[in-house]
């Protein structure tokens, strides 16, 4: 991926290894490193330093359980992003998610199996329809998942009376809630880290082939790849399915979590685009990759826990969150030029 | 005689403005005939001031967002900006008329640093505007849900005449609306601020180039869509007669105001459009809500049906405006002879 460091030129040999060399070398090292680890590695001596319980594997399988909706979203913003769209609909769509599943499954284990199965088809309607007006009818994708925002959670409500009712399900709540118990050293893997790694898995295998590489290359400039042969729309459309069935996957988990509101899926969106962005993921397209998105997220998510740890008023947070994505994107397109 | 007014028609519906007044047009005549065969009244006096008031305070914020589209920007921030406003301006004035002055100033003090730091952002720090206005419309956030828990502040009554007397039968707020566009049009159409604009918004390489200070331009550009957001401020404050801190989002004033614009046929990448389709945007999102309220639509179902007339307007034009260049580029390659397409058309530039 175009994100990846770029070598690091060796000292030259005859000049020995004096203490500035190393250090000149070092800070090479550290220069070439995508700056959304580095945050990270800060990020999490922080916390250990403010809690010593993150660094024990029930910890830090604790964050990860925690991180992994926003890291699913922030995968799923960057095959949108890096071809060079917008999905805004995201957020409201994991409400529907949650809304919808309370509704049909009305506490009932036995069906569980067959919400899923609407969940994924309405994600799948979903971006089909993002992808469709985006491409085909030529709308801005900004204005399409925008107005798939309105459209999704008005629907939603206008089904549900305005306000969620009914219940989930058991079996649906621990998808989110539990997971495979009895491993020794660590006790319990969450099934919402297993669906994570799974995820991010096939996003990194489908972004290595030919997918991602048409991908960046209709994100980088469309004209250019629909002159090369590659089917734009196609790969555009795809990208939203990605995407929206990003959204069902965290809305799955995201339900057993936090329970039924309709406040779960609020400002989502935009916390997915800045976790891709810090991953270095370019507005426009054509420039990121999955990992960075993934260390994007995990890097909100920490930083939310510090704030946390810190007792900060939840207001402030927002402040905060603020500042700190601005500096953290300010900081990289200056390290870019310098470098 | 019949040729120049078909040629001036011709004209007019190649620019990018021009689709959106037919859209205005078409949406009018399906409202007023729904309305009426429901047994309503759509253009009586009352109906009519109603929806222009009610058009007021997105327009204005639409207004301010075209300038920073057109420059190839956006602002996400004016949401909080307004709410923000709108406290400082009630909290200022404190209930009297005294003070009003005051209050206005300081409203347009803030309007004018976070516009400065949105397009210092954007410009000095190379941030993308989509991150930039994102996070400072989050420290606005945080600030006001960190210090107000509901309304504060009071307007004196000489403020609150802004929003409810009349000049004429001509509403003040009305008025105040068709100043802002006034102002925007003017900018746009008559000085070299606007021409930059557009230069930068179309090709900011290209404009940097040719001798546009850019950066400027892009400041500009944001301190006036911020200002126009403090309006929007000052005009809800003096609507509710005190300040609210979830005024500007609850109306979702940052995406609504985007929409307006797009739906206003202003392209969504800069340097094409103008703030006259902007504004026809705003009055056709303004009489399909009187519609949807007359019929007594439920508000959830108001919210689907917004969202589709949406997609399908700018569908309609942006299919409509790639048809156009398909054939420009097949005259430019003299597989058409250009005699029917005239060279202004290229441009097809609405101010």
């Amino acid at each position: 991926m175009s994100t990846q460091p770029a070598p690091v030129p060796e000292p030259p040999a005859e000049a020995g290894r004096s203490p500035s060399d190393l250090l000149r070398t070092a800070f090479g090292v550290l220069k070439s490193i995508p700056i959304v680890w580095l945050l990270l590695i800060v990020m999490f001596v922080w916390i250990a330093n403010a809690d010593a319980n993150f660094l024990t594997p029930s910890g830090f399988l604790l964050y990860l359980k925690r991180a992994a909706p926003l890291a699913i979203l922030a995968i799923g913003a960057y095959f949108v992003l890096a071809s060079g769209e917008f999905d805004l609909s995201v957020g409201s769509l994991v409400t529907v998610v949650v809304v919808v599943a309370a509704r049909l499954s009305d506490g009932d284990p036995s069906n569980t199996v067959p919400v899923l199965l609407v969940l994924f088809a309405i994600g799948l309607a979903v971006g089909l329809f993002n992808g469709f007006c985006t491409t085909i009818l030529r709308v801005p994708s900004f204005i399409v998942t925008l107005a798939m925002l309105l459209m999704l959670s008005g629907a939603v409500f206008l089904w549900t009376g305005g306000a969620p009712r009914g219940a989930l399900a058991d079996n649906f709540r621990s998808i989110g809630r539990d997971g495979v118990e009895g491993v020794p050293w660590i006790d319990q893997i969450p099934y919402s880290v297993i669906l994570l790694v799974a995820f991010a898995g096939t996003a990194m295998w489908l972004a290595r082939g030919g997918f991602g590489r048409r991908v960046l290359a209709v994100g980088d400039n469309d004209r250019a790849a629909a002159l090369s042969g590659i089917a734009v729309h196609r790969v555009r459309i795809a990208t939203f399915v990605i995407s929206a069935m990003s959204a069902v996957l965290a809305g799955i988990i995201l339900g057993g979590f936090a329970g039924v509101t309709a406040q779960v899926g609020i400002g989502l969106e935009f916390e997915a685009i800045t976790a891709a962005v810090l991953g270095g993921t370019l507005l426009g397209g054509g420039r990121g990759s999955v990992n960075g998105a993934i260390g994007g997220a995990l890097v909100l998510t920490a930083l939310f826990m510090l704030l946390n740890l810190y007792a900060v008023d939840r207001a402030l947070e927002q402040t905060f969150t603020g500042i700190i994505i601005v500096a953290a994107v300010a900081f990289t397109a200056f390290r870019e030029r310098a470098g | 005689m019949t040729g120049t007014v078909k040629n001036a028609f011709g004209t007019f519906a190649r620019t990018t403005s021009g689709p959106v007044y037919l859209v205005l047009v078409v949406v009018f005549v399906i409202c007023f005939t729904v309305v009426t065969i429901d047994g309503g009244t759509f253009l009586s006096v009352d109906n009519v001031r109603e929806m222009l008031v009610n058009s007021v305070a997105l327009g204005i914020v639409a207004a301010g967002q075209t300038l920073v589209i057109l420059g190839a920007s956006l602002d996400l921030s004016v949401a909080y900006v307004i709410s923000l406003s709108s406290l400082i301006g009630a909290e200022t004035m404190d209930g009297e008329n005294s003070r009003m002055m005051l209050g206005i100033g300081a409203v347009l003090l803030f309007g004018l640093g976070v516009g400065l730091v949105n397009g210092l952002i954007i410009t000095k720090l190379r941030v993308n505007a989509f991150i930039a206005t994102l996070g400072v419309g989050l420290v606005i956030r945080g600030y006001i849900e960190a210090n107000y828990a509901g309304p504060a502040g009071r307007t004196g009554d000489d403020f609150r005449k802004l929003g409810f007397e009349s000049w004429g039968p001509i509403p003040l707020s009305v008025i105040l609306l068709a100043l802002v566009v006034a102002g925007v049009w003017f900018l746009l159409r008559y000085t070299g601020f606007g021409n930059r604009l557009y230069a930068v918004g179309g090709d900011e390489q290209v404009a940097k180039l040719s001798g546009v200070r850019t950066h400027r331009v892009i400041i500009t550009a944001h301190v006036l869509c911020a200002l126009a957001a403090a309006l929007t401020g000052l005009f809800l404050a003096s609507r509710l007669g005190a300040g609210s801190p979830l005024v500007g989002q609850e109306a979702t004033y940052d995406l609504q105001s985007i929409a307006a614009v797009v739906l206003g046929g202003t392209y969504l990448l800069g340097g094409r459009g103008g703030v006259l389709g902007t504004i026809a945007g705003v009055f056709i999102l303004a009489m399909l809500d009187n519609t949807f309220d007359q019929l007594e639509v439920n508000s959830f179902a108001k919210d689907v049906a917004r969202g589709l007339i949406i997609i399908a307007a700018v569908a309609a034009y942006s299919v409509r405006w790639s048809k156009r260049r398909r054939r420009q580029e097949i005259a430019a390659e003299g597989g058409l002879p250009p005699g029917g397409e005239p060279a202004v058309a290229g441009g097809g530039v609405a101010r």
